[in-house]
């Protein structure tokens, strides 16, 4: 870890003086060129001291899921495992039934992009392309809406999911998505207002419904917006914790999240166990993560900076 | 906005039956969305008003009780005091904390150093875990006698509190917790750093202004439209914690980390009281209205906004 420290001050050091560097060296120049040195090497140190301390929980988590049992509330702690209890990772997940509970999260989360993709694409297309009296207030109670806070209508939605007799259910975790989110349709139709028309008005020239333009012009060229839902989504689905908490009462209908949290208050002496459930627990997203980030990214600036 | 009105083929020339077309279309289109809004948003919450008037354990048919709930909420009841004081002293707390310290993040980020984007990734990282697996990691962390904070503690010769198990320390714990995950004000902040015009540091550089002058006087000004999203938007995810405080303490010790949204699920969905949990979602609702409306009237004084933008 010392090694990017040393090579990457002087590449830092150079361009921050080049601007000057068209009359010689003076020793002004000489001296801004040696404090821009020393500052981007503290500006190294700083950022390796702060990722040495997000990676540090990462490690702790790692170190003792793969702990033995009698290991684990050793005091002092070791740093490292030794001999190393592989046994934790499919004696946690057989312990309770984390497959179970990963299928049913998976299950709801393919229903809820799938909800999103349909009915936020379409909402957000209206939104980008069309002109209509009063949509100018619609858009705004649709911006206003991504500020509600879900306590608030928490529980008169139970109440109404409970009156049809979905408590219990994975309906009222997916039925909602069928009708959009504003965070999505916000971030597509930012997405569809940067495509050039040109297309779609070929596209009605040739006679094609609005249905149509959409299915064919529209969809392949925004990729990109669609999979940033897509992702949002999973990532949504498979975090969220209050609502699946109020829904679903029967352990075979538990989410990941819901699994873990019981995992938690009923096993809470087994920390190995509950480390390794964990590290499976987060591991979808992190790969999710590394292989997206860009989109993860984007979409976060996309719509926490139009606008704003 | 242009982009729009390009996407209509000469709209001076529209026939009135063009136009209603296009209303039509439009409203078939956001359709899904509307019905939704009516049904899940509109309804519940006006709904939501008028179950606060009653006492309605769902068993039994609903009581009109007019305002004693919130009579009840607002004279008699200690615990909604107690929930409101975690919940205004950890948000008073821990929005500064987030604010200034994704922006120191998001200055580190900023510089050019080798490996950036490995650094980026770490930061932003515990960001996105699962709450739940995130939370768990943390209470093992937090463990008194083998967790990781009271051993590096030791190691400097400090014997660690209880953390969690102790009342004076839960919420500092539930805080420094929730420090974890600084990356996702980072990221936004860091969009906005490096839109910042290069030349402005330049020139300022060329008329001999320090590197804290030109964070004052360029940097922080530029940032102030980012610094109020994030500050809308921290405040209002503060004020609904709940799933740090339930999985972790379930409120305790002591009530110690009793977070506004947990005592209303309790309200709701523990002890169902049905009529009382709503008052409780009302005067949420209200309170961030308030903060939020507070903040948005503030903020012609402080918020910069570039002429072009605007």
């Amino acid at each position: 870890m010392s090694q990017p420290t040393r090579r990457s001050a002087s590449p830092a050091g150079q361009t921050s003086a080049s601007p000057y560097a068209t009359g010689g060296t003076s020793k002004r120049q000489r001296s801004q060129a040696m404090q821009s040195r020393v500052r981007s090497t503290l500006g190294v140190l700083a950022a390796l001291i702060v990722a040495v301390l997000f990676l540090l929980p990462l490690f702790w988590m790692v170190s003792s899921s793969l702990k033995p049992e009698y290991q684990v509330l050793e005091s002092p702690p070791r740093w490292l495992p030794h001999p190393v209890a592989w046994s934790n990772y499919p004696e946690a997940l057989t312990y309770v039934p984390f497959g179970r509970y990963a299928l049913n999260t998976l299950f709801i989360a393919v229903m809820v992009i799938l909800g999103h993709v349909l009915s936020c694409t379409l909402v957000a297309y209206g939104f980008a392309r069309f002109r209509a009296p009063g949509k100018k207030a619609l858009f705004l109670v649709l911006l206003a809406t991504m500020m509600l806070p879900y306590p608030v209508t928490m529980v008169p939605l139970y109440i109404l999911f409970s009156r049809i007799g979905w408590v219990n259910s994975f309906w009222p975790l997916i039925v909602p998505a069928f009708f959009g989110s504003p965070f999505y349709i916000f971030l597509l139709r930012q997405f569809f207002l940067t495509l050039p028309p040109d297309l779609e008005d070929a596209a009605r020239v040739d006679g094609a419904s609005t249905l149509q333009t959409i299915w064919n012009v529209i969809l392949p060229a925004s990729r990109p917006a669609m999979a940033t839902v897509a992702i949002f989504s999973f990532q949504a689905v498979w975090n969220d914790f209050l609502p699946p908490l109020i829904y679903l009462h029967d352990q075979t209908k538990y989410t990941i999240s819901l699994g873990l949290s019981f995992f938690r208050s009923t096993y809470d002496v087994r920390w190995g166990y509950l480390m390794a459930a964990s590290l499976v627990t987060m591991l979808p997203v992190v790969i999710l993560f590394f292989l997206a980030q860009r989109l993860f990214i984007q979409g976060i600036t996309l719509t926490g900076l139009k606008e704003g | 906005m242009a982009a729009k009105s390009q996407a209509l083929p000469s709209p001076r020339r529209r026939a009135g039956g063009f136009a209603r077309r296009e209303t039509i279309t439009f409203y078939l289109l956001i359709a899904p969305w509307l019905l939704g809004f009516l049904l899940f948003v509109l309804g519940p919450m006006l709904a939501s008003l008028g179950i606060s008037f009653t006492r309605w354990d769902l068993l039994s048919p609903a009581k009109l009780i007019g305002l004693d709930n919130y009579e009840k909420l607002f004279t008699r009841d200690p615990l909604f005091w107690q929930s409101l004081k975690v919940t205004a002293v950890y948000t008073a707390v821990y929005v500064p904390l987030e604010l200034a310290g994704g922006l120191v993040l998001a200055m580190l980020m900023n510089q050019k150093i080798r490996g950036v984007s490995v650094f980026r990734t770490i930061y932003y990282l515990p960001s996105v875990l699962p709450a739940v697996a995130f939370i768990v990691v943390w209470i093992w962390i937090l463990h008194p006698d083998v967790g990781l904070i009271n051993t590096l503690l030791s190691y400097v010769g400090v014997d660690g509190p209880r953390w969690l198990a102790n009342p004076r320390w839960s919420l500092p714990a539930l805080l420094m917790m929730s420090l974890w995950g600084l990356g996702r004000g980072m990221v936004i902040y860091l969009a906005s750093l490096q839109g910042i015009p290069k030349h402005l540091y330049e020139a300022a550089a060329i008329d001999g202004a320090s590197g804290w002058q030109s964070f004052r006087k360029i940097t922080l000004p530029l940032l102030t439209p980012t610094i109020f999203f994030n500050l809308v938007l921290s405040i209002i995810s503060t004020f609904q914690t709940f799933t740090g405080a339930f999985v972790a303490t379930n409120g305790g010790p002591l009530d110690s980390t009793l977070f506004y949204v947990l005592y209303l699920y309790r309200q709701a969905f523990q002890f169902f009281n049905m009529g009382y949990a709503s008052a409780l979602a009302w005067v949420l609702f209200v309170i961030i209205m308030v903060l939020t409306l507070v903040i948005v009237r503030t903020s012609d004084r402080w918020v910069y906004y570039e002429g072009e933008r605007g």
